[in-house]
């Protein structure tokens, strides 16, 4: 909020007020390294490195690859739900949209429709639903941690009730395979590709465009942000269609990795999707965040279950795990951004004397 | 923000450094958990000869595979297998693929294990038996399995449940109705045709007046079962092959004395849940099948792959400790063995 103040007008008109960003105290170096994200990214190479020489059987190709595939859902999922966030909205309907597409996707496949007509079937089923959770939180004006807990509920039970207790599972092997096949000669599944490009695509879209900026000033208040030309409404539900298509499509990626439609496919994914991104440094209030900080967050998480899982530590304990790092890492910041808002308005109180 | 100007570096370098302390406090933890582990892994890929097994169950904490395990571990010392259980807390499809993972990479010589979703699973299961690894399913069948231990076939129950109540009906027999699960449940309703089809074959005095469904909700199954009583006025004897409707139908009983000692209850029952009522005499005896003799016999099928005694072949046989020799039956399949009884002097000593 401070921050807001301390440059009211940089946030609408870019053109002019560039300039002001750009006035750094600090040097390059030190910006691009003290940073969240930098500090997760060296928490993971640490980790990789001391698991190497620690963990038997840690250091071979197998674990990165399974690594990666056992967290691809969760990771294809925080990237647009990281831009949500930001916005301060959340989506905790991802883990049922990727249940309700795979049962889609399985129905339509099991009736005989050939199975890439079944998959654009099931991601624009996902899409549906995020038509529904962006209408129902920008033009009935809903909270969307209210609408998307209720999605959440509602949307696995039709994937449950369209499935039943049975499941979908005689996918052609060949597509089965190739979901979990290595991409080229490189210790990383073919779905890593996807992460990537869609990492690139999501990033760049939140940090290089106007549609971008727009995200942030919705975080910091979507009042400033509607007067300075924002259209805010128009940008939270794309984000909730772009969240929900993406969802959709990890859905049929689901399916074909275990070779099994079945309702209850990706239960409790959301809440992975949010620790991953807090975790990375994107503030749960909105405004703050970035795509490199939400993903390396899912990877941590992702490198330290497979640590503690070699090392033969019981899954209870990889939550706890889990869940003090994450707790720990919010601590952290929250006291950190209070301690620096605390200095920044007695030096802004200086600049004002001063002046 | 990105654009922020003041306090920038601070800050940062104060989440930098907690989150470095963060990581390497977690590091120390694993460092530290890990010393142990190594010790018996690494015995256990380098000795070569040395047997080891990872029980994977549905999940932790359920009570019906903390005792399967107990078995399994028993059967595991007595062989000398290096043993370790290890599983999800969670019953996703995708929850117990970590966990096969995880034993490929430590060189674990078997695997067993109860399949939350017996496709999910099969790609990995695929990947250990192409490294040698071998594969033994218990309590639910996958198809990528060398070996699938069964705890009960159709025929077995409803053999079990008959001869119980047969046994009691005695020569004059009677009137009896059937008491199911969910009117949908695969498994429960090839029980029920196969109770009905022998009960026809072999019991031509005793009727089944009627199936009711308890659709798993304890108040449904209670009110069915008074259903039961009140409207068949000859019933002599209720057979309910599920938990719930067997343990509803034992409370509807012992709430209502002028039933008692009329009506005759059994089942498929949890002896956890029913010890009140067999040790109150409201219930004589009901079956299921031990599930510590399951994870013992699938202890036993592990060892008996690695050395090779047996392949999964249809007729190879194997001993299974106190539990005598096994024939391998078709499709890879070891069944238990018949229907396990349950009443007032052993329904005590089950946890499950």
């Amino acid at each position: 909020m401070s921050q807001a103040t301390l440059t009211p007008s940089s946030a609408p008109v870019p053109a002019p007020a560039e300039r002001q960003y750009q006035r750094h105290d600090k040097p390059l170096w030190r910006r691009t390294l003290l940073r969240t994200e930098s500090a997760i990214i060296l928490a993971i190479v640490l980790l990789l490195v001391i698991a190497t020489f620690t963990v038997p059987f840690f250091a071979q190709p197998y674990t990165y690859q399974t690594m990666i595939l056992n967290s691809a859902p969760v990771l294809l999922m925080l990237l647009p739900v990281t831009l949500i966030i930001i916005t301060g909205d959340i989506d905790l309907s991802v883990g049922s949209v990727l249940g309700f597409s795979s049962a889609i996707f399985g129905l339509a496949f099991q009736a005989g429709i050939p199975i890439g007509v079944a998959a654009v079937l099931g991601v624009l089923a996902g899409g549906l639903v995020g038509v529904l959770n962006g209408v129902l939180v920008t033009i009935v004006g809903l909270p969307s941690l209210a609408v998307t807990i209720g999605t959440l509920a509602l949307f696995r039970g039709i994937a449950v009730g369209l499935l039943g207790t049975t499941s979908v599972t005689d996918f052609p092997t060949d597509i089965t395979r190739a979901m979990t096949a290595p991409l080229g000669g490189l210790p990383v599944p073919v779905v890593t590709l996807a992460i990537v490009v869609l990492a690139l695509l999501f990033g760049a879209l939140l940090h290089f465009t106007p549609f971008g900026r727009g995200v942030f000033a919705i975080g910091q208040s979507p009042e400033n942000a509607a007067f300075s030309g924002v259209r805010v409404n128009r940008t939270r539900l794309i984000l909730f269609v772009m969240s929900s298509l993406v969802a959709g499509a990890t859905g049929v990626y689901f399916t074909l990795q275990y070779s099994n439609a079945i309702g209850t496919n990706g239960f409790g994914f959301e809440l992975q999707v949010v620790t991953a991104i807090v975790l990375g440094g994107v503030s749960i209030w909105g405004g703050r965040g970035t795509i490199l900080g939400a993903l390396a967050g899912g990877v941590l998480i992702a490198a330290l279950n497979k640590t503690l899982q070699l090392a033969g530590i019981g899954s209870d304990t990889i939550s706890i795990v889990t869940g003090a790092a994450l707790i720990f890492s919010v601590v952290v910041a929250s006291v950190a951004g209070f301690i620096s808002r605390r200095r920044r308005s007695k030096a802004t109180a200086v600049v004002a004397v001063g002046t | 923000m990105r654009f922020t100007t003041s306090g920038f570096s601070r800050k940062k370098l104060a989440v930098a450094t907690a989150t470095l302390a963060a990581t390497a406090l977690l590091l120390t933890g694993c460092a530290g958990g890990s010393g142990t582990a190594p010790s018996t892994d690494g015995a256990a890929a380098g000795g070569g000869g040395d047997t080891s097994v990872t029980f994977i169950p549905k999940s932790l904490g359920n009570k019906y595979f903390e005792a399967s395990d107990k078995g399994a571990a028993e059967a595991a010392d007595e062989l000398g297998m290096t043993f370790k259980e290890e599983g999800p807390t969670a019953t996703g499809s995708a929850d117990q693929v970590p966990f096969i993972q995880t034993a490929i990479q430590t060189g674990q010589k078997s695997i067993a294990i109860a399949a939350n979703d017996p496709t999910a699973v099969c790609n990995d299961l695929e990947q250990a038996r192409s490294q040698g690894v071998k594969v033994v399913a218990y309590d639910t069948d996958t198809d990528c399995r060398d070996v699938f231990v069964n705890q009960a076939t159709v025929d077995g129950i409803a053999e079990g449940l008959v001869k119980l109540t047969a046994d009691h009906l005695g020569e004059e027999g009677g009137t009896i109705a059937i008491l199911s699960g969910g009117a949908n449940a695969a498994n429960l309703n090839a029980w029920v045709d196969a109770i009905q089809a022998l009960i026809k074959k072999d019991h031509p005095n005793i009727t089944v007046a009627k199936v009711a469904y308890g659709d798993d909700v304890d108040e449904k199954a209670y009110q069915e079962a008074q259903g039961l009583m009140q409207s068949i006025p000859d019933l002599k004897a209720i057979i309910a092959p599920d938990t719930v409707s067997v343990k509803e139908a034992a409370h509807y009983l012992a709430d209502t004395p002028e039933y008692q000692g009329k009506v005759w209850v059994t089942g498929l029952g949890l002896p956890s849940e029913m010890a009140e009522y067999v040790e109150s005499g409201i219930v004589e005896e009901f079956g299921l099948w031990n599930p510590e003799d399951l994870g013992y016999l699938a202890s036993y099928a592990a060892d008996a792959l690695i050395a090779g005694t047996i392949t999964g072949e249809e007729g190879d046989t194997f001993e299974a400790g106190k539990l005598g020799e096994y024939t391998v039956g078709e499709g890879g399949e070891i069944v238990l063995g018949p229907m396990f009884v349950f009443n007032k002097e052993n329904v005590g000593d089950f946890s499950f």
